[in-house]
């Protein structure tokens, strides 16, 4: 069976499977391909980053809240297995903040463990109000990560974004980073945003989108596309009360068509099938949850009626 | 910083409630049997503040010193901070607060535990602090390792705090504005981390204000 992803331009069916499955053939040539070009049914689905056509996995791993665990040794452990695995699973990026307390230190400890994975996209952020701090924090992050330098740095929630951005691109230039973004969540600034996008040369934007929260679909991420800026996607879950909120209701037949065993597939899928989207960044403290969420970067993606669909029958739960 | 008005509050919450309980768990195993020198420390508290009168005063004031010196160091800087960068403020504002009870209670002798006051309210606080307080972490899903004692841990400390201050002859407001900002933080973080005690502190607060109030002389209420 072909590797599916959505289609732009999908086939009128007027049956739902048919249509789902004509869209699947149409999925040579779109932006979203399976690792290694050709389809196949259990290739990772990469994404191109616009900027340098480098791909990434569809699904990557958040730390917010999740591996904030201080110097509890247990948790830490638990936090590098989860690492293990999404490492094992295929999964590139990994984002963190200076926001995100023991996080970065939790995220070090995990890579040291691990051997520091050659396949690791580190994606991180620079949160402070004093511009003139902002070099010493990037520094102390990449310490605490424990790599030679991060793949891509953000302006976390645009905080001190005029004097941060040229002190990212300075770097970016000077060969001592590779991507530049900005980011935001749960609707903050969009417009600001949408400002920012249009008038600087960045790489990455990150913003909150999922099957309820969608605000960005009208502007923020046509934007992306027209600008050849690549999109991460924190809050895919809703922090967890998405999935709390549906998991209750049992998986519609239809999730078996994009071979979804999970509300969490079903939601990821969504996200990450918007032809903007590079990447989502869900986060957990769970092995069991991390396979999940990769199993999303796997298989059958929706085409634009399933993803109406998906929406409809969210929002109705 | 003109964006922190672009944050919610559960922005704030930078760790589960798992972290939060293992945490304790963490505090416990490493500072025993601190717990149970507090436990004793709780109760000639509460003997003493039952007796009352102008000695009891000050000697209560600088248990109570000493107990948010505790908290502010071993709990605040030593383990919360851990996780949560808002915890040196936290620190900081607990050893004002043993400041001032150490300047106000003892020093100045304005602690003056009154026998005659309306007791029971304030009496009940600090026996529920002692020795209620750590098992209503039970009822949270806490295991009595993850469970938060008088002396050693925040929140019974406050409770046990303000108690002590509504048997106060005079209390001074002074005193007791650290320990109802506590309240309001820590019933904060437990309404977003949605624990089953949730409301404690923020009703222990409430409690305490109308006490207060109620036991003003109607004089002071009308002026």
């Amino acid at each position: 069976m072909r590797m599916a992803s959505r289609s732009d331009s999908p086939a009128i069916s007027p049956h739902p499977r048919r249509r789902f499955l004509g869209a699947l053939a149409a999925a040579a040539g779109s932006a979203l391909l399976p690792e290694g070009g050709l389809a196949q049914n259990a290739t990772l689905v990469t994404r191109a980053i616009p900027s340098t056509g480098e791909r990434l996995p569809v699904v990557g791993l958040g730390s917010w809240i999740t591996f904030n665990v201080g110097d509890d040794r247990v948790a830490r452990d638990a936090c590098a297995d989860v690492m293990r695995n999404f490492f094992a699973a295929g999964g590139r990026i990994l984002d963190s903040s200076p926001m995100y307390g023991s996080s970065q230190a939790v995220i070090g400890y995990g890579l040291a463990r691990l051997g520091m994975p050659a396949t690791l996209f580190s994606a991180e952020k620079v949160w402070i109000a004093a511009a003139s701090r902002g070099t010493a924090q990037v520094e102390e992050s990449r310490t605490r990560w424990g790599v030679s330098r991060f793949d891509l740095l953000q302006v976390h929630n645009l905080l001190a974004w005029q004097d941060h951005l040229p002190m990212l691109f300075a770097m970016k230039q000077a060969g001592r980073l590779r991507y530049v973004g900005i980011t935001t969540s749960e609707g903050r600034r969009h417009r600001d945003v949408e400002q920012i996008m249009a008038r600087h040369p960045l790489d990455f934007v990150q913003v909150t989108y999922n099957p309820v929260d969608r605000e960005v679909e009208a502007r923020i991420l046509p934007l992306a596309r027209e600008r050849g800026i690549g999109v991460i996607v924190n809050r895919p879950f809703r922090q967890g009360a998405l999935i709390d909120a549906v998991a209750r209701h049992p998986l519609p037949a239809w999730a078996a068509d994009l071979g979804c065993t999970s509300w969490a597939q079903v939601l990821l899928k969504f996200v990450v099938s918007h032809p903007a989207v590079t990447c989502a960044i869900p986060a957990t403290t769970r092995v069991a949850h991390v396979r999940e969420n990769m199993g999303a970067a796997r298989g059958a993606m929706p085409d634009e009626a399933m993803r109406r669909r998906i929406v409809a029958h969210v929002e109705r739960l | 910083m003109s964006e922190w008005w672009t944050y919610r509050l559960s922005s704030f919450l930078l760790f589960s409630p798992r972290t939060w309980f293992r945490l304790h768990e963490l505090y416990n195993a490493e500072i025993w049997p601190a717990q149970v020198a507090a436990l004793v420390l709780g109760l000639a508290l509460f003997v003493l503040a039952r007796r009352g009168g102008g000695r009891s005063g000050p000697v209560v004031a600088l248990l109570l010193a000493a107990c948010w010196l505790w908290v502010a160091w071993a709990f605040h800087l030593r383990r919360y901070a851990t996780i949560n960068f808002a915890a040196t403020w936290f620190a900081a504002a607990f050893a004002v607060q043993a400041v001032l009870l150490i300047a106000i209670g003892a020093v100045r002798g304005r602690l003056v535990l009154d026998a005659n006051a309306w007791r029971r309210p304030g009496l009940w606080l600090i026996a529920f602090a002692v020795l209620v307080q750590p098992v209503t972490g039970l009822l949270a899903g806490r295991s009595l390792l993850q469970s938060e004692y008088f002396g050693v841990a925040p929140d019974p400390t406050a409770t046990a705090t303000l108690g002590v201050l509504l048997l106060g002859r005079r209390p001074s407001p002074l005193l007791m504005v650290i320990p109802l900002l506590w309240c309001v933080v820590s019933g904060a973080f437990a309404w977003m981390m949605r624990t089953p005690d949730m409301l404690l502190m923020p009703m222990v607060a409430l409690m305490t204000l109308a006490v207060a109030i109620a036991r003003r002389p109607p004089a002071a209420r009308v002026a």
